[in-house]
């Protein structure tokens, strides 16, 4: 994938198809010590621990249309490639958290992305799932909560022209934070 | 223009379009939101779908998401659900996303060109 956001986006939706009520999507760049750290974790149904080491293998997947779940295997390979890696965890009923880090500087590091297409496509099709994103730039952060937002736009968040505002104002704070784009 | 203020106002707006529009026939337009779909850009095709539909006051579209369809090859996918029967597009890039509101579900005339047949 071109952009970190995509990998994100796709990590959203493993957390969605496993039944998630809140994802909290955290990115930390800590430019000193030359980390980007992604850290997805939900509330879903979580994974028995034959299922959790199964899901970095790239012909393992839960869905019955194709053979191959390349999701997972791809981040993986992508942070291995980074001098970073992925880490797992996962508690059947409680939920699960992947975290995947890179070397901030890295040549093959794909850029972070748009994270404001990526959260307004989660927030766009997803009508009962809250978000909750951090991200740190050194000492700066930006933080969103869509319970927020849901409380300000009583019962029309949803609403095509809600989510375009929304997207351009975390572009905008995005922008503001300086970090990657 | 990026306050609570404004999304108050927006809110409101939005509010007094959909009391006009109720009752309409309602159409569904699926997006294919798996790895497959999202590798071959299906996050800029959402994106252009919910501008479009925004810009154009579509309010009686609702737009949802789905995984893979096992069509990965002809990713990204999206279905358009009318209330005159389903239609299965493929490779929609934003370009096309927008056509198809245009044409398909704003015009009732399906874009024969992209349709996946079986």
């Amino acid at each position: 994938m071109e952009e970190l956001a995509l990998h994100i986006l796709d990590l959203a939706q493993n957390c969605i198809a496993a039944g998630a009520s809140e994802i909290a999507i955290t990115i930390i760049e800590d430019r000193a010590a030359n980390r980007l750290t992604i850290t997805v974790a939900d509330d879903g149904r979580g994974m028995e621990p034959e299922m959790l080491q199964s899901v970095t293998d790239p012909f393992f997947t839960t869905r019955t249309t194709r053979r191959v779940g390349l999701g997972l295997p791809l981040l993986q390979a992508a942070a291995e490639l980074c001098a970073g890696g992925l880490t797992i965890v996962s508690t059947v009923g409680r939920g699960t958290t992947v975290r995947v880090e890179f070397a901030h500087d890295h040549i093959d590091r794909a850029p972070l992305g748009s994270m404001a297409d990526t959260l307004a496509a989660i927030l766009a099709v997803n009508f009962e799932v809250e978000v909750v994103y951090r991200h740190e730039v050194d000492d700066r952060v930006f933080v969103f909560d869509s319970r927020e937002l849901r409380e300000i736009c009583e019962g029309t968040m949803q609403h095509p022209k809600i989510i375009q505002w929304l997207k351009e104002y975390i572009a905008l704070q995005e922008r503001l934070l300086g970090g990657e784009q | 223009m990026k306050t609570v203020e404004d999304l108050r106002k927006l809110r409101e707006e939005v509010r007094q379009m959909t009391k006009l529009r109720e009752g309409e026939a309602e159409v569904r337009v699926v997006v294919g939101m798996g790895t497959c779909g999202i590798a071959a850009g299906a996050r800029e095709t959402l994106g252009a779908l919910v501008q479009e539909i925004a810009e154009r006051g579509l309010l009686s579209v609702v737009v949802t998401q789905t995984g893979c369809l096992g069509l990965c090859e002809r990713e990204p996918i999206v279905e358009v659900n009318a209330p005159d029967g389903r239609t299965l597009y493929a490779r929609v890039t934003p370009e096309r996303a927008r056509r198809i509101l245009r044409e398909h579900v704003q015009g009732g005339v399906a874009i024969e060109d992209w349709v996946i047949r079986n």
